[in-house]
Formats: C-alpha cells, sequence, structure tokens
C-alpha cells in the first residue's frame, strides 16, 4: 500500500558520494609521504567522519529518537574509560 | 544535502521505539564493544612491536580498497530497498535487496580471494603476530558480513513473497541496521588496518 502523504527520503545517493569521495582521499593520503603522526590523525579523521555518515544517515540516527542516540553514543563512554585506564598502566609499567 | 524527514512515527512501546528495533541496537553497541576490544588490542600489539610491517607492503590495498566501495554501495542499495519499503514501492524494495546480497556475496568472495592469496605467500594467522592479528580482525567481520547475508537472503525471499507490502517494513529496517553497521566496522578496520 503507497504511503499517501510523499515522504521526503534524506538524500542518501549525495551522502554515498561523499563516503566515495573520502575513500578515494583516504587511499591517496595513505599513499603519502607526510609525517607519521599527521598521516594517522587524518586518516582516522576521514574514517570517523564516513562513520558518523553511515551512522547519522543510513542508520536514521539523526531522524530517530534521541533514545537510540544515547544508546549509540554509550559505548564510546566506556571506551574512553578503558582507554584511560590502558594507557594509565602503559604509562605506569614504562 | 539533506531534505527533510518526517518524524519517526510513535509506536505503542514505552520508549515509542519498537521492541525488536530496541533490541537490535543494543545488540549493535555490544558488537561496538567486541570489534574495540579487538581493535584494542591490535593497536596494543603493534605499538609493542617495532618489527610490525608496513601492511602495504603485504596488503593488496587497491583490491581492498575496491571491497571497501562495494560493501559501501551495498548500504546505498539497502537503503533505498529500505526507502522503496516505505513508499509501498515493492519492486523497488526486492530489486534493492537483491542488489545488496549479492554485493555482500561478492565483498566475502574477494574476501576470501585475498585470504587465499595471502596464505600462499606465507601470511597465516599463526605465522606472526601481525598475520594473527590480521586474521583475527578481518576474519571476525566476515563472519558478521556472512551473518548479514544471510539474514538479507531471509528478507529478501519474504519481501518475494510479498511479506513486507502492507507497509509492514520493521523487519528490512532492522536486517538494515545491522548490514549498515557491519559496513561503518569495515570503515574503521580498513583504515586501521589496512592504511595507517
Amino acid at each position: 500500500m503507497a504511503d499517501i502523504h510523499a515522504r521526503q527520503h534524506p538524500n542518501y545517493l549525495g551522502i554515498f558520494w561523499g563516503l566515495l569521495a573520502l575513500t578515494i582521499v583516504e587511499v591517496a593520503v595513505a599513499y603519502q609521504s607526510i609525517g607519521r603522526g599527521l598521516k594517522i590523525g587524518v586518516l582516522l579523521g576521514l574514517a570517523i567522519t564516513k562513520a558518523l555518515l553511515v551512522a547519522l544517515y543510513y542508520m536514521h540516527l539523526k531522524f530517530d529518537r534521541r533514545l537510540l542516540t544515547l544508546i549509540a553514543v554509550t559505548p564510546f563512554f566506556l571506551i574512553s574509560a578503558v582507554c584511560l585506564l590502558l594507557f594509565a598502566g602503559l604509562a605506569l609499567a614504562g | 544535502m539533506t531534505t527533510a524527514v518526517a518524524h519517526a512515527i510513535e509506536f505503542d512501546t514505552p520508549t515509542g521505539i519498537p521492541n525488536r528495533k530496541l533490541g537490535v541496537w543494543l545488540f549493535l553497541v555490544s558488537e561496538v564493544m567486541f570489534f574495540t576490544a579487538l581493535i584494542g588490542a591490535y593497536i596494543v600489539l603493534r605499538l609493542g612491536n617495532p618489527a610490525w610491517p608496513v601492511p602495504s607492503t603485504i596488503l593488496n590495498i587497491p583490491l581492498t580498497g575496491l571491497n571497501t566501495f562495494l560493501l559501501i554501495v551495498s548500504s546505498v542499495t539497502l537503503v533505498r530497498a529500505f526507502a522503496a519499503a516505505q513508499d509501498g514501492n515493492a519492486r523497488g524494495l526486492r530489486l534493492g535487496l537483491v542488489a545488496t546480497v549479492l554485493l555482500g556475496a561478492t565483498f566475502l568472495g574477494i574476501q576470501a580471494f585475498e585470504y587465499h592469496k595471502l596464505v600462499h605467500h606465507g601470511l597465516t594467522p599463526s605465522s606472526s603476530i601481525f598475520g594473527s592479528c590480521f586474521f583475527t580482525l578481518t576474519g571476525f567481520h566476515g563472519l558478521h558480513v556472512l551473518g548479514g547475508v544471510i539474514w538479507l537472503t531471509i528478507v529478501t525471499i519474504k519481501a518475494f513473497g510479498g511479506v513486507y507490502d502492507d507497509g509492514r517494513h520493521l523487519g528490512v529496517e532492522l536486517a538494515g541496521l545491522y548490514w549498515h553497521f557491519v559496513d561503518l566496522v569495515w570503515i574503521l578496520l580498513f583504515t586501521i588496518v589496512y592504511l595507517i
């Protein structure tokens, strides 16, 4: 049964072109002779941007109820706590 | 870039969200912790091993880049299939689902080919710590992709049987959430394991 109200969808193809462009840039950056710290920062930034695009638009987090966003971000608080403990432990171990 | 989207329909549950959808999201966040543990172990082991090989000298970056592209395309075909279901377009739903299953299966085929080449050149789960990490991370992700392909195949069969033609397409949305998550994990794995 067709929806009698015209439904507007996010620009999925536009998001796809963005993901494709970011992937091409990522692979190109990986082959560049730049500082290692800079390379890691740029690559991770690009990857996180792509992941956010998928989560917000393809998984509809941007348009869904806030509770789902709260659930989705919860593990990152746990991850941050684990990372803090991990790196503190590594620093103490010398 | 973004057009206006109707807000989520209210459901008769305490949260206003279908219970199955809430359940899938809770499952996905547990999977975030699972992959975080694997990636975290990879980072710690790599930082602790000065002799870690440069991935691009062993792994086929262009082929895996193509594979990454295919997985991203599969997310597009699936989200458009779901949009077709929301619009009452049964043909669009079925075509999108078939395309997604085929792309997912192709991803697995290319990964199996990559594994075959790597093993032939001496990289195995037991040949080195790099090999162990590589096959563990990509192997677990591959298993998740396989599970997604099986799930989507079932959804596709149901779609051809007309199960989602009456506007009840939550099943498509739930499979889509899982598939997009698998794509999202690969986006991060490709960067961390192959490119850095």
